[in-house]
């Protein structure tokens, strides 16, 4: 019987393993897609950076009971796994509470300590489903989350609800079975929360109380393995993606946008055309700016598939709160979505083949891009380090200069200031009027 | 006043100690050009020994680069660059937001390296510096203030603190807008908005900006950027309060409140 246990437990694992690392695979394909970007200087500033947005998630506490609440649920997580490694070798091995002869009184503590979060992560969520769900805070019920997002948000929540009632549940049929000397349930000591509810199962026979503990170990483990491959799919791969995304960040004073070299040499050669005849010819066209993911940055795409959803660019941005069709939220899903349907596009054809589809228009419209006053609220807000402005201002440029496509007021304002030096129809000669009149 | 241009300076052979970019804004936009005037002042009354383009100064290109022509702007900034190195120009100042960020942090990868500083920034400097005399009693005494964070000033190069420095040498109240700092609401005007109709909305981001404003009850918004200045004004105007609140660059409420 405890032979058959291990075997089904092994193949439930290594399944859950493998889907997972082909999952992960795909994404960092879909994300080195994008064009090549080199964010390795500094590291010591990145280093900070992961320790300072992603570790210590020093935007969130731009609202501080939500971020505390938040803290809970993301440090109770991810301590938890801990817990979790004993599991799986236990499962792999058969044993029960393999850890306790070598962790002796720390046993009990640890796992007391994993309780007390196991009910933080508890609270956080309910209080958090209650925010999504009962408070419909504006960003929460954005037309952003139709469908599919709205759901995966709840999903999760429930979820982890339930996988931390399934660990008190069989940690409290365990104190009891313990209470009862069970030869099996090896004797821990006090765990800090189940030990006091274990009395709840005095009136339950050993039988029924093994059954509930099992089904819960089971339960508990299967779930687990079930969210590691449920991440992928969903706005919860940031616990995984927000630490490299806070590395990469950008280091630059956000007002700064993007060089473009292509565009520098060859205004460069225009203005100065005795520098030509050293240049090599240069090699095929050049692309400007982005119309599909492909000519974004792979740090846009990490971006895209860091998005937690969350909606806070949206909320603070000017164009999104008067009303605009612009939401910087939805171009990260979008972008995300677009990366998404190019990988499965790969997967099917073995190389991407072309679905006439892009990132602009097919998801991204003109009308959004141009609400975009370049303010940099969106940047600001991400908890996870992402810009959804880089993204606009390369689609943007691929409208202007592949596309001539601008707003006659944008067309005017450019042979405005082709001509006459100033974005106004202005004569050049009364650039100094001001300075006239004072000297008087 | 006598206001040379560096043309002027480097005939005689001199380089004056800054050069002051006054910017498409400040040397055609009507209101603008009162910002630009009320600057010249305070540098000339502090003695700053300082020089402007003149007719050989350009549009940095901020507009064409955000609305998405770069051929414009790498034209605009090559030539601009060409000029201020050409004269030798080490420190610049300029009243304007856009002018200060692009020529800071966007003309360096294409030669242009310069110290560059706000207007705001540079009047805090004067005034630690001493250089400032306040009148006796001010103006603005006990009057409430509030301040607009421009985009690219705040968010963009993270300079939330001189600006309300150099406010509070006034004496007066200076009240906060809920969304102030790094949650500043944008006036509407950047990325080259100034230059189009808004999108199809509920609202203009200007009058959500200009009730925000007005409902903090100051009597003066206080702005760093032309263009906010544009903004901020049709803001007030629209909740019908424009003869109470009075939208005024910080350089003119220094140079109102100066001996
Ligand atoms: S930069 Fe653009 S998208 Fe981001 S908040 Fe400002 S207006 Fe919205
Ligand atoms: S881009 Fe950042 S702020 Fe916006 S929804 Fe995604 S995670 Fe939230």
């Amino acid at each position: 019987m405890r032979i058959v246990q291990e075997l089904l437990f092994i193949i439930a694992f290594g399944m859950a393993v493998y889907l997972f690392s082909t999952k992960v695979r795909q994404i960092r394909r879909n994300i080195l897609l994008g064009r090549d970007k080199d964010l390795n200087d500094h590291p010591d500033l990145r280093w900070k950076n992961l320790l300072l947005l992603a570790f210590g998630q020093k935007k969130m506490f731009r609202n501080p009971l939500v971020a505390v609440l938040h803290f809970f649920v993301y440090a109770g997580f991810i301590i938890i796994n801990l817990e979790i490694l004993e599991i799986i070798l236990d499962g792999i091995l058969g044993t029960h509470r393999l850890f306790v002869p070598v962790l002796g009184g720390l046993y009990p503590v640890l796992i007391g300590a994993f309780e007390v979060l196991a009910v933080l992560v508890m609270l956080g969520c309910i209080v958090f489903l209650v925010r999504r769900n009962i408070l419909k805070l504006r960003r929460f019920i954005s037309k952003d989350l139709n469908g599919w997002p709205r759901s995966d948000a709840n999903y999760i929540l429930i979820t982890e609800i339930a996988l931390m009632f399934l660990f008190l549940t069989m940690n409290t049929a365990d104190q009891q079975m313990q209470l009862r000397g069970s030869e099996h349930y090896i004797a821990t000591g006090n765990f800090l929360v189940t030990g006091s509810l274990a009395s709840i199962f005095n009136h339950m026979s050993d039988g029924t109380l093994i059954a509930i503990e099992r089904t819960c170990w089971w339960l508990h483990i299967l779930g687990i393995l079930a969210f590691l491959n449920y991440l992928p799919y969903s706005k919860h791969l940031h616990i995984i993606l927000a630490f490299p995304n806070a590395y990469y960040a950008s280091l630059e004073p956000a007002g700064e946008m993007e060089n473009m070299p292509a565009v520098q040499k060859e205004v460069q050669l225009m203005l100065q055309p005795e520098l030509a005849a050293n240049e090599p010819a240069p090699e095929g066209i050049p692309k400007f700016g982005a119309k599909d993911v492909f000519d974004l940055t792979w740090k846009n795409l990490l971006d895209a598939y860091s998005c937690t959803e969350c909606g806070r660019c949206s909320a603070a941005c000017p164009a999104n709160i008067t009303g605009k069709a612009l939401s910087p939220r939805k171009i990260m899903m979008d972008t995300r979505d677009r990366a998404e349907e190019v990988g499965r596009n790969i997967n099917k054809n073995g190389a991407f083949t072309d679905d006439s589809k892009t990132l602009l228009r097919d998801y991204i419209t003109e009308e959004e891009l141009r609400a975009c006053t370049t303010c940099n609220a969106c940047v600001q807000e991400c908890p996870v380090s992402i810009s959804p402005l880089d993204i606009i201002l390369q689609l943007r440029r691929h409208l202007v200069m592949e596309e001539s496509s601008a707003p006659a007021e944008w067309t005017g304002m450019f042979s405005n200031i082709e001509n006459n030096m100033a974005p106004w129809k202005f004569s050049m000669d009364d650039r100094d009027k001001w300075a006239t009149e004072m000297n008087q | 006043m006598q206001i040379k241009t560096m043309a002027t300076y480097a005939a005689n052979g001199e380089t004056p100690e800054i050069l002051f970019w006054v910017g498409c804004a400040g040397s055609f936009d009507q209101r603008a050009q009162k910002i630009t005037k009320a600057f010249a002042t305070i540098l000339d009354k502090t003695g700053v020994q300082f020089a402007i383009l003149g007719k050989e100064e350009s549009c940095t290109g901020d507009p064409a680069r955000r609305a998405g022509n770069e051929f414009i702007f790498q034209m605009m900034a090559q030539n601009n660059i060409q000029l201020l190195n050409m004269y030798g120009v080490k420190k610049i100042v300029t009243a304007c937001p856009h002018c200060f960020n692009i020529l800071k942090n966007e003309y360096p990868a294409l030669g242009g390296n310069y110290e560059v500083i706000h207007h705001t920034t540079f009047l805090q400097s004067l005034i630690d510096e001493g250089k400032i005399k306040m009148k006796e009693g001010g103006v603005f005494k006990g009057k409430k203030i509030t301040y607009h964070d421009s985009c690219y000033l705040g968010r963009g190069n993270n300079i939330y603190e001189a600006p309300r420095k150099v406010l509070e040498t006034l004496d007066a109240e200076l009240v906060e807008m809920k969304r102030c700092r790094s949650k500043g609401l944008c006036c509407g005007a950047g990325g080259a908005q100034m230059f189009k109709e808004e999108e199809k909305g509920t609202t203009r981001i200007n009058f959500d900006r200009g009730h925000e404003a007005v409902d903090t009850g100051a009597s003066v918004i206080a702005a760093n950027c032309p263009f906010c200045m544009t903004m901020l004004t049709d803001g007030v105007k629209e909740t019908g309060k424009e003869d109470e609140v009075k939208v005024l660059d910080i350089a003119e409420l220094i140079a109102m409140n100066m001996e």
